[in-house]
């Protein structure tokens, strides 16, 4: 284990920005750290690189513990959501900056940064300042910087968050691969489910202050612990269904009625079904329910449609379907809810029932 | 078009209107006294440098200037040396106090140097300032350390303090990093806070005067006692006054860039 938090938490002026949290983190291992704004990930990075003191607890780096330990003495890189880089030096002497400070020699820092730059393309721009290059080259600085300083452990605060979306996409590809060579530590905090499952390493989901579940992301995208973490990797949001389970029956808070032996034993009394958006269909699927709503509006984001529909007890659900579907504001429509896709929540949020492989597997 | 051409006109009166008193100042000076005193003549008709070459060779004019320049080098770095430190510190840290301190160095600057000359005059005489050049430019940091203050913290808290920890995460100490990345981004601020503290520093007449006597007098103070038996040396004076303004002159020519910019970020 590289790097361990042993219970830190965080208050300022009074407001809880992190409540008590312990992690342990393997070397060459990724993480997301995956939830939304003011969700905490920010703080908690904060507290791993030792920008900020946590108010207790105690952040021990291969055993050691470096809690007081100054920034500059540790070897930590990070990446911020802004392009952070020294307007007044080269992108050259950017990247090169903690080598320089490290005391290499001229020879190495040359070989370093050259590597760097051909990894993430920068090799024309290395005589530029910073101002005068496009977002994406300063971030891509930005990440070289990190990338040729070898550190234990490397941060990165929603660092594609300001690009543009097909640079996006192409950094999203290139970055753990840029990283996995180092057997660093590599943490990353990030708003979208699709970075943590596409990075195919672990996450630790938060929601205010806290870290609600921490495991593989496929695993804990199949499996969230409860409501919250469910929301926090689901986008869009986790659609919910207010019901009540009595006499082997489900009712649904929009007026349906599903069969319980459907779904595996469930507890009598109050439930949360949920299910992702691309888990509603439009269309009649064998053994599905049929819940009648009316159209909100319909988005259709390139090849993929998200229909918004309001139930009868007055809350919205997002469908996602592919391909372009238009559908009139206002207009009756039928969605399809098949059972063995729904996840059930308890009163209390703690998961009862995920669907299983093989319901997910089929349709 | 009229318009355009009415604004011209407007312009134009107004430059002349502010450029004449430099203008009769520089004309002055290429005078002799005896045309000065006699008449209204527009320009030298008997043009002399004999005014300048007095001011050149006379100890006692030109040390006037040396002696100012002293103080005032010395001030604009003792200020600055001062000024940075502290404006970091307001423009990074939360501490108890910070925001009444900080407007309490403004006050600083309401109070007018007269209240402040006695306390000096009689503190430098009995340390053993008195007659010096630091006695002047450590009295003028009274004035110049709170202004500097202030329009630096302005200009470093528009660097994002991201750029301080990515120093740090770099390993930076803080010295090499306050030196060699942090007051480059800030060059415009350092530019424009030395020209404000020069600008006070040479043209502060009362307590320069009030703390000097001989060996440290400065030109202002030389400017002001040429009375002499023979009346008031006219042409002397206004070639003095124009040496007195060319150093003005020089230091905005470097820093006209730097205040441009001063004045856009707002704190100047």
């Amino acid at each position: 284990m590289a790097l361990v938090l042993e219970n830190i938490a965080l208050s300022v002026g009074g407001v809880v920005h992190l409540h008590p949290t312990s992690l342990s983190l393997a070397r060459g291992s990724l993480t997301v750290l995956l939830g939304p704004t003011l969700s905490g990930k920010t703080t908690l990075l904060r507290l791993m690189a030792g920008l900020d003191r946590p108010d207790a607890g105690r952040v021990l780096l291969d055993g050691v513990d470096v809690t007081a330990m100054p920034v500059r003495r540790r070897r930590v890189a990070m990446v911020y959501q802004q392009f952070i880089n020294y307007p007044t030096l080269s992108v050259f002497e950017n990247i090169a900056s903690p080598l320089r400070v490290a005391g290499l020699s001229r020879g190495a820092i040359v070989d370093k940064v050259k590597t760097a730059a051909r990894l993430l393309r920068l090799e024309p721009f290395l005589d530029r300042t910073p101002r005068e290059l496009s977002g994406g080259q300063q971030q891509r600085t930005a990440i070289a910087r990190a990338l040729v300083k070898d550190a234990d452990l490397v941060l990165m605060d929603e660092p594609l968050a300001n690009l543009d979306y097909k640079l996006r996409e192409e950094m999203r590809e290139e970055l753990p691969r840029v990283f996995e060579a180092s057997g660093a530590v590599f943490v990353y905090a990030s708003t979208e489910p699709a970075e943590a499952l596409m990075f195919g390493g672990g996450v630790a989901t938060m929601h205010q202050g806290q870290v609600t579940q921490l495991g593989p992301a496929s695993e804990v995208y199949r499996q969230p612990l409860d409501l919250v973490t469910a929301g926090a990797f689901s986008d869009p949001p986790i659609n919910q269904f207010a019901a009540i389970k009595a006499n082997g029956a489900i009712r649904l808070a929009t007026g349906e009625d599903l069969e319980a032996s459907s779904l595996p034993p469930l507890p009598d009394g109050p439930l949360t079904l949920a299910a992702r958006a691309h888990e509603i269909r439009l269309e009649a699927v064998p053994g599905a329910v049929a819940l009648a709503g009316r159209v909100r509006v319909a988005e259709i984001s390139g090849s993929e449609s998200f229909v918004h529909v309001t139930f009868p007890d007055g809350r919205d659900r997002v469908v996602q379907v592919p391909g372009v579907h238009r559908h009139e504001p206002d207009s009756h429509i039928l969605v399809w809810l098949d059972p063995r896709r729904l996840f059930a929540f308890g009163a209390d949020g703690r998961l009862l029932v995920a669907p299983s492989a093989a319901a997910r597997g089929a349709g | 078009m009229r318009g355009m051409t009415g604004g011209r006109w407007v312009l134009g009166l107004y430059l002349l209107f502010l450029l004449l008193p430099t203008y009769w100042l520089v004309a002055m000076s290429f005078k002799t006294n005896a045309e000065i005193t006699t008449g209204l003549t527009l320009w030298p008709h008997s043009p002399t440098l004999a005014n300048y070459k007095r001011i050149f060779t006379d100890a006692s004019w030109y040390s006037g200037y040396i002696n100012s320049l002293k103080f005032v080098t010395v001030n604009v770095l003792l200020s600055l040396g001062f000024a940075l430190p502290a404006a970091y510190a307001f423009s990074r840290y939360r501490f108890l106090g910070d925001k009444h301190l900080f407007f309490w160095l403004l006050t600083n600057r309401m109070a007018p140097p007269a209240v402040f000359a006695l306390p000096f005059f009689q503190l430098y005489s009995a340390v053993g300032l008195f007659d010096t050049p630091w006695a002047v430019a450590l009295a003028h940091c009274l004035f110049n350390v709170p202004l500097a203050v202030w329009i630096l913290e302005g200009f470093m808290s528009s660097v994002p303090k991201e750029i301080d920890e990515t120093a740090a995460l770099d390993g930076y100490s803080f010295p090499v990093f306050f030196v060699k990345i942090f007051c480059p981004l800030i060059a415009n601020g350092i530019g424009v806070t030395a020209f404000f503290c020069f600008m006070f520093s040479w043209v502060e007449l009362l307590l320069a005067r009030t703390l000097t006597t001989v060996d440290a007098k400065p030109i202002v103070a030389t400017m002001t006692r040429t009375v002499s038996a023979a009346g008031m040396d006219w042409g002397l004076l206004a070639a003095a006054g124009v040496l007195t303004i060319v150093p003005g002159a020089i230091v905005i020519w470097f820093v006209r860039n730097h205040i441009a910019r001063g004045f856009a970020l707002g704190r100047v």
